[in-house]
């Protein structure tokens, strides 16, 4: 489905040219048959998992001189050796039935694994913490089970680790396979020779994988702070650097509009917010330039309605700040019962409008600064545990105190979700991560 | 559509006879002084209220199923002023199922009524006089016929109303424009600077004339919406306090985050 089957237009000649177009470009990114564009492109170029039949295939009409019939006829699989006599239904053709392999038996695969004399292991496999008995029951195993070393180490009569029989396996495959070859030349491409097991390296893979594994969500929420912590840490550092090689002036007159626009006695800190956040600083100023640019284009239009211009404001008010700061801006002003797009949009009105857009944004901004101020202090206090709830906490109940007093069940929500997160950490049994693997299964 | 004005004269119609002398008046104006004609009023605006809409009754037992309501689709002055003033001509693109759906009003009031059965958008399209703007400008409304809350049957008597208000707007507007609209009532006019005059104004209407184009006597009157702008204003005002109360607490709480870490006192300023 595209724009053109929406509009009822006929596919015609214009898609099949760009096509070509790109076919010959690159060929090898065609799109297979039987596949439409859309769902090809999702794939990223990327072959199907699945292979895909042309549906003109499906649609087919057999051969109109074929014959087809179905019969039950006995068959021999030559991946079983006990010759045992099965029946199936097989597809004739004209009378003739499929002659060959029992199509399924291609899929009996072995594993070569390698045999060893008694001479050889004398020579060259000894070693002081095996026994022959022992290694030829590993090699037995090994067999059956198919080098399924989990396995292998369940049924293994000693106790042994699953390292431990790796290791012999792979050591004796390797002697073996070098005390055969006429030159050392000859076995250095082979995976067993190249790339040698490692037992230390596995082990200490396996005790980080475990311990990854078995971390409970405090401290993995703790980690998460700290890496943002210092993320941040390292960009405020980055941003400070560059204010001062350019000597930035935006910033601090920028800083100057938000105090004096708030002009509130208490407010005596922001200068020092400023320094500190001087991403948040930046913002407003950058707003103003971006609607001075959308004041001109629209003068450029001879005429406009007073509406798009109020979409373009708010257009380039939003550009800097993400989809999610916009969806919450525009929830919050359907908190505070203001409608998303005037009523009477008059000049004044949505010189308003867009005031309060702004202040909003402000308002998010500061939310933002005082959820990282708390996660920082957090973490300097080192109380890892009281710490996820209270942000939240502190946040939402003024929001919903001020905003919509009549809300009442929307601020039970609001109350209660922080109340969850606070909970968590009381039953740590239940937050840790349930360890699906056994440090051996590894 | 405009069978019933056809045989009228506009005085805003070009190709009608009462408005050669008007433009030829103005076309003199402009020969006198070229330049002021085409000087625009830079920094200004000349802002048109204008009030779109439709208003649909059922036609209760006269219904049939293809035209079970009768409704109006208009553009007027928002509060009730002669658009002709500004606005040459209107086309309204109705649902193709209708005979001949662009329908083009070439006059004040900008309004056609029609029977039919089903909601569609409507394309309302306005021409401006050729000395005020070249371009046109867009409009959309979505035809309502059924009220929201489905209650019992419909009224005959009671319409359902649908207007959206909106402002054209002309930046930087020129003389010709200004000289054009500048005993308008209903417009919104840039206050002249000293030194800028313009040209004499083009008094086109007699007042009989200009009753016709505006829509205060109009039957319908009695449905049409108000839109003030003070209660508009009054509600973003309000919501504003209160964004602004809530970003001083924040700044309070975060000075006292600030405070905290280097256990240094909190500014005696508040608490």
């Amino acid at each position: 489905m595209d724009a053109k089957d929406i509009l009822g237009l006929p596919k015609t000649a214009i898609p099949i040219p760009q096509e070509k177009k790109s076919r010959s470009q690159k060929d090898s990114q065609r799109k297979p048959d039987g596949i439409s564009r859309e769902v090809y492109a999702l794939t990223g170029g990327m072959p199907p998992l699945m292979p895909t039949i042309d549906s003109s295939q499906l649609k087919k009409r057999p051969p109109v001189d074929e014959k087809i019939t179905w019969q039950w006829l006995p068959f021999t699989n030559s991946a079983r050796k006990d010759n045992l006599q099965l029946y199936h239904w097989v597809r004739v053709v004209n009378g003739v039935p499929p002659t060959g392999d029992y199509s399924f038996a291609k899929y009996n695969k072995s594993i070569d694994i390698v045999q060893y004399t008694d001479e050889e292991y004398a020579k060259h496999l000894a070693d002081p913490s095996w026994t022959k008995e022992e290694t030829d029951r590993l090699f037995e195993l090994c067999k059956q089970f198919d080098l399924r070393f989990i396995v292998i180490a369940d049924r293994f009569p000693s106790s042994r680790t699953v390292e431990e029989l790796k290791n012999r396996y792979y050591s004796v495959s390797r002697s073996i396979l070098m005390a055969r070859a006429t030159s050392p030349g000859d076995v250095t491409g082979n995976p067993l020779v190249k790339e040698t097991y490692n037992v230390s390296q596995e082990k200490e893979r396996k005790r980080a994988l475990s311990m990854v594994l078995s971390q409970t969500k405090q401290q993995e929420r703790k980690d998460a702070e700290i890496l943002a912590d210092a993320k941040r840490i390292s960009e405020s550092r980055v941003a400070a650097r560059g204010a001062e090689e350019s000597e930035l002036p935006v910033a601090s007159s920028a800083g100057h509009d938000n105090a004096d626009r708030a002009d509130v006695p208490g407010d005596t800190v922001s200068p020092s917010l400023n320094v500190q956040l001087p991403s948040a600083a930046v913002a407003p100023s950058t707003l103003m330039a971006d609607n001075a640019a959308t004041i001109a284009s629209l003068r450029m239009l001879r005429v406009y309605l007073r509406t798009y211009a109020l979409d373009q404001m708010i257009q380039a008010a939003s550009s800097s700040a993400g989809l999610r700061t916009i969806k919450r801006v525009e929830q919050t002003l359907q908190d505070l019962g203001v409608n998303l797009k005037p009523r009477v949009p008059t000049k004044a009105v949505c010189a308003e409008h867009l005031e309060l857009r702004k202040e909003i944004l402000t308002l998010l901004n500061l939310q933002k600064q005082l959820q990282y101020k708390e996660a920082e202090g957090s973490s300097f206090r080192d109380h890892p545990y009281e710490t996820p709830g209270t942000p939240k906490d502190r946040m939402f109940v003024p929001d919903s105190m001020s905003f919509g007093g009549e809300r009442v069940g929307k601020r039970d929500q609001k109350r209660k979700a922080p109340g969850r997160i606070s909970e968590a950490p009381s039953s740590p049994a239940q937050s840790k991560r349930p360890r699906k693997l056994k440090a051996s299964d590894l | 559509m405009s069978a019933r004005k056809s045989g009228e004269t506009q005085p805003d119609d070009a190709s009608s006879v009462p408005v050669l002398q008007p433009v030829k008046i103005h076309k003199s104006a402009e020969d006198n002084d070229k330049k002021s004609a085409n000087k625009r009023l830079k920094d200004a605006e000349v802002c048109v209220p204008i009030v779109y809409g439709t208003i649909a009754f059922y036609l209760g037992r006269k219904a049939s199923e293809s035209q079970s309501h009768k409704w109006t689709v208009y553009v007027r002055g928002a509060t009730n002023e002669d658009l002709g003033v500004v606005i040459k001509r209107v086309v309204f693109q109705l649902h193709p199922s209708f005979n001949n759906p662009t329908r083009v009003l070439e006059s004040a009031p900008f309004e056609l009524t029609e029977c039919g059965w089903g909601e569609f958008e409507i394309g309302i399209s306005l021409f401006f006089h050729s000395e005020i703007c070249d371009k046109q400008v867009d409009l959309f409304h979505h035809l309502k016929l059924y009220p929201e809350d489905e209650s019992g049957p419909q009224s005959t008597k009671k319409p359902v109303v649908v207007e959206s208000y909106n402002e054209i707007v002309f930046p930087d507007p020129s003389e010709a424009l200004l000289a054009r609209v500048q005993n308008h009532p209903s417009l919104v006019l840039p206050r002249l600077p000293a030194g800028f005059t313009l040209p004499s104004p083009v008094t086109t209407e007699n007042p009989n004339e200009k009753e016709r184009g505006d829509t205060k006597d109009h039957p319908l009157t009695q449905w049409f919406m108000n839109f003030s702008e003070a209660d508009e204003l009054l509600k973003l005002a309000a919501a504003r306090q209160q964004v602004q109360i809530h970003i001083v607490k924040l700044k309070r709480q975060l000075s006292v985050m600030d405070g905290l870490p280097q256990l240094s006192k909190p500014p005696s300023g508040y608490e």
